[in-house]
């Protein structure tokens, strides 16, 4: 009896330290995937990936670059960019490159995780000012701009013949674009749909005339009468049932709502070409740039860098890479393999002529703005869209009461 | 350790050096040798990092490389950012708290309740085919918890199952994950109470008393179902388990004594799955506390950041806002009020019978079938499936 318990407590105690192994070595490979590699001369290549388009192009331009310099890298398609990044990071074993969005640089640059490579660059200039505002950060061009996309106008041009609209009436301005979305409204379909967002929000603040933050950025300025009118613009539309957000449509985002016919107009950029190649391809549509509003032309761009881990001993390897990658040749295919626009204005200009039907999205990066996204900002603007979902029934000058003060504080903050 | 103990105060109470190098005269180093695997996974994945963790949440450690060196101490700051302020930090923390509360609120008591029930219709002699309810209602509970909350996003969309069947009943169901709107707040709102706006009165962690009587939202409403549903199973089994060893006689002398259904259910079987029940509910109340993949799943909190839960803002701090500090100590809050509920409900489940304790510490035989041998077999019994859930 004694014999067989001891028997069991040692092969329970086997199973044990097998299992406890098999986790700490599950749990060392899920940090190796997050992280990167240090050994040797091979770089790792962390990258937000769209799908598997993006992730074969980038390695397929990474591992080209990569026999032209003797050495390796490795792709690592990543399922939560953010969490691998901050893994990587905390665990000193950062990628050796990275897909640095424009909403988390300013917080990653102000906490110094970052190299301030992008002045050495040879083509510096040649990215839009714009995009090199977004990635400079204490007057300090960081990082290179990977691409760029722009917010435009997505028009469903069978509903659009349907309801007996003509070119004529692509919508201009804000007058114009009520017209169409109210004549759009028809058999189920709402005429304007965009997320419930700042991201597309924020565009019919700027419209307006409004802003933000003040243009050298010291002074919080969201509890204006002008992005109040945008906001009170955006409440008429939602009142009158011409725009609707996409939960209520029961789509994920705008684009599903698009493709599935429930909406005849939606706010999005250019990544709605692929999904709507990819998950509705019989739906016709064009793009128009967004209308004027009362204050002038505006729309948002958005960008990511690519971002060399600060103190990195791969950072000279590295920078070849992003030479290489942002080349005109080089963005141009990524362009044609999933449909981001270069970052730089020849690059750019290229892409117009290729693919004329995408040219709105870059003529509006000529008076686009970033959106908002001082370390700090982040949170705020999660809070203000939680408090745009509700809209349509909210008050308008309340939401941006609270938005202006969370805002001075975070501002606050983050100037130290 | 255990066995270290008695080894040492037998070496104290005699001192004698021939004894204690006696046959058992090595016993405290080889109970050490046994030990030492347990206490060095222990200490390497558990002690130390909640230690490390600790630190960080009194440190402005910002991420970059080991928390040991160059982070500053800056005392209790991180908490009273997020406890003790009024700004963006301590608002998403006390909405945080308010949705779990009302989530520990409902799930605990529904699925504790749920779990009995099954387990005592599991446990009829006279059901057909017990074996395939029990394998029935245990099925939700080793399913990926990922799994079930997709097929719930599926079923309790605006034109999913749920709204369809509430179709039929001429119902007009809500945009279930989509709706940021308090039940509580709706239930105010048929009466003519509306939101009182700037006015309402300041409540504690810094968000106002309008805000916290929402109630759970129509979406957090959802995912309450969802726990229940995948939970019951689980705790069924516990039950199902303390049932079984309540003698037959034992009901049977209840039969004899005159008791119906519901005496015997409230009177024998109740008070005898006691343990059983402080299991669960300790269970219950770490587990919906921690609610986690649900919410990374539903959206980070959306709809309105009624779906924001403490351990899920944790995660948002550290990882997103790079906030480690915060994010750690926002932890270690989680830790306390889980830590002192408990207490506080091993207070409540005390067995009150002060009588036939006095006289069992007399000598006295009990009487009292809630005694002795039956109840520490229960109490045995629970401590396999305690410590394998644990």
């Amino acid at each position: 009896m004694r014999n067989s318990t001891a028997r069991t407590a040692r092969r329970l105690g086997a199973v044990a330290l097998a299992t406890g192994c098999a986790v700490a070595l599950a749990g060392c490979a899920g940090g190796g995937g997050g992280g990167g590699g240090e050994g040797g001369d091979a770089l790792t290549l962390l990258i937000g990936s769209s799908g598997d388009a993006e992730t074969a192009a980038v390695t397929e331009a990474a591992t080209a670059w990569a026999e032209e310099n003797d050495t390796e890298v490795e792709v690592v398609a990543a399922s939560d960019l953010t969490q691998q990044l901050g893994q990587g990071f905390s665990g000193n074993n950062p990628p050796d490159l990275f897909y640095m969005s424009w909403d988390q640089f300013q917080t990653y640059a102000s906490n110094r995780y970052l190299e301030p490579y992008a002045t050495e660059l040879d083509d510096a200039d040649a990215f839009y000012p714009a995009l090199q505002d977004a990635f400079t950060y204490d007057d300090e061009f960081y990082c290179a701009p990977k691409d760029f996309s722009t917010l435009g106008l997505v028009i469903d041009t069978d509903a659009w013949a349907a309801a007996g609209l003509t070119d004529a009436d692509i919508p201009t301005d804000w007058e114009g674009l009520t017209a169409a979305a109210t004549a759009l409204t028809a058999d189920g379909r709402v005429g304007l749909a965009m997320g419930p967002e700042y991201a597309r929000v924020g565009v019919f603040m700027n419209q307006a005339g409004g802003s933000i933050l003040n243009d050298d950025g010291t002074e919080v300025t969201a509890d204006s009468p002008e992005n109040l009118e945008g906001l009170e613009y955006l409440q008429s539309l939602l009142e009158a049932g011409v725009l609707q957000f996409p939960a209520n449509l029961d789509a994920g985002w705008s684009g599903e709502a698009f493709g599935q016919g429930k909406a005849a107009m939606v706010i999005e950029g250019p990544w709605i070409n692929g999904a709507l190649e990819n998950d509705f391809p019989d739906r016709n549509y064009r793009i128009a740039e967004l209308p004027e509003g009362p204050g002038g032309a505006s729309t948002f761009t958005f960008s990511n860098c690519w971002g060399i881990p600060a103190g990195s001993e791969t950072a000279d390897q590295a920078e070849s890479l992003v030479e290489y990658l942002t080349s005109d040749d080089q963005q141009l295919a990524f362009s044609d393999a999933f449909g981001v626009i270069p970052s730089t204005e020849s690059g750019a200009a290229e892409y117009a002529t290729q693919y004329p039907e995408n040219e709105p999205f870059v003529a509006g990066n000529d008076y686009a703005v970033s959106p908002v996204a001082f370390a700090g900002a982040a949170d705020v603007v999660t809070e203000f869209n939680s408090q745009i979902e509700s809209l349509a029934t909210a008050n308008a000058s309340d939401l941006l009461a609270s938005l202006q003060s969370d805002l001075e504080a975070a501002l606050e903050e983050a100037q130290g | 350790m255990t066995t270290t103990a008695p080894a040492r105060s037998r070496a104290t109470r005699a001192p004698s050096p021939r004894r204690a190098r006696g046959i058992r005269g090595n016993e405290t180093r080889a109970g050490w040798l046994f030990t030492l695997p347990a206490i060095l996974i222990i200490g390497a994945f558990l002690v130390i990092p909640i230690l490390l963790a600790l630190w960080v949440s009194v440190s402005n450690w910002n991420g970059l490389g080991s928390p040991l060196s160059n982070t500053d101490f800056v005392g209790a700051e991180n908490y009273a950012n997020i406890a003790a302020d009024d700004g963006l930090a301590a608002r998403d923390f006390g909405v945080a708290i308010r949705n779990n509360l009302y989530y520990v609120l409902l799930v605990v008591p529904l699925q504790t309740a749920l779990s009995l029930f099954l387990a005592v219709q599991v446990n009829r002699r006279v059901l057909r085919g017990r074996g395939f309810f029990r394998t029935a209602f245990y099925f939700p509970s080793v399913t990926s918890s990922i799994a079930i909350t997709v097929v719930f996003l599926f079923l309790f969309s605006a034109s999913g199952a749920i709204n369809q069947i509430l179709g039929v009943l001429s119902v007009d169901g809500p945009n279930w994950f989509n709706d940021p709107r308090g039940v509580i707040h709706l239930i105010l709102g048929a009466f003519g109470v509306g939101d009182p706006g700037s006015s309402a009165l300041a409540g504690p962690l810094a968000i106002t008393w309008w805000q916290w009587i929402a109630g759970p939202s129509v979406a957090m409403c959802a995912l309450i179902t969802l726990a229940i549903f995948t939970t019951s199973g689980t705790f069924m089994l516990l039950f199902l388990a303390g049932l079984q060893n309540i003698g037959a006689e034992i009901d049977e002398a209840a039969l004899m004594d005159g008791a119906g259904a519901f005496r015997k259910f409230f009177s024998i079987t109740l008070p005898m799955l006691r343990p059983t029940l402080f299991t669960v509910l300790t269970l219950g109340l770490i587990g919906s506390w921690q609610v986690f993949d649900q919410i990374y799943l539903t959206g980070a909190g959306a709809p309105g950041k009624t779906l924001l839960t403490p351990a899920f803002l944790a995660y948002q701090t550290s990882f997103e806002g790079l906030n480690w500090g915060e994010g750690a100590a926002i932890a270690f809050i989680l830790f306390a009020i889980i830590v002192v509920l408990t207490l506080l409900q091993r207070v409540l489940l005390r067995e009150r019978t002060p009588r036939s304790d006095r006289r069992r510490r007399a000598g006295v035989p009990p009487v009292n079938p809630n005694d002795g041998g039956t109840a520490s077999g229960v109490a045995r019994l629970n401590a396999g499936p305690r410590g394998g859930a644990l």
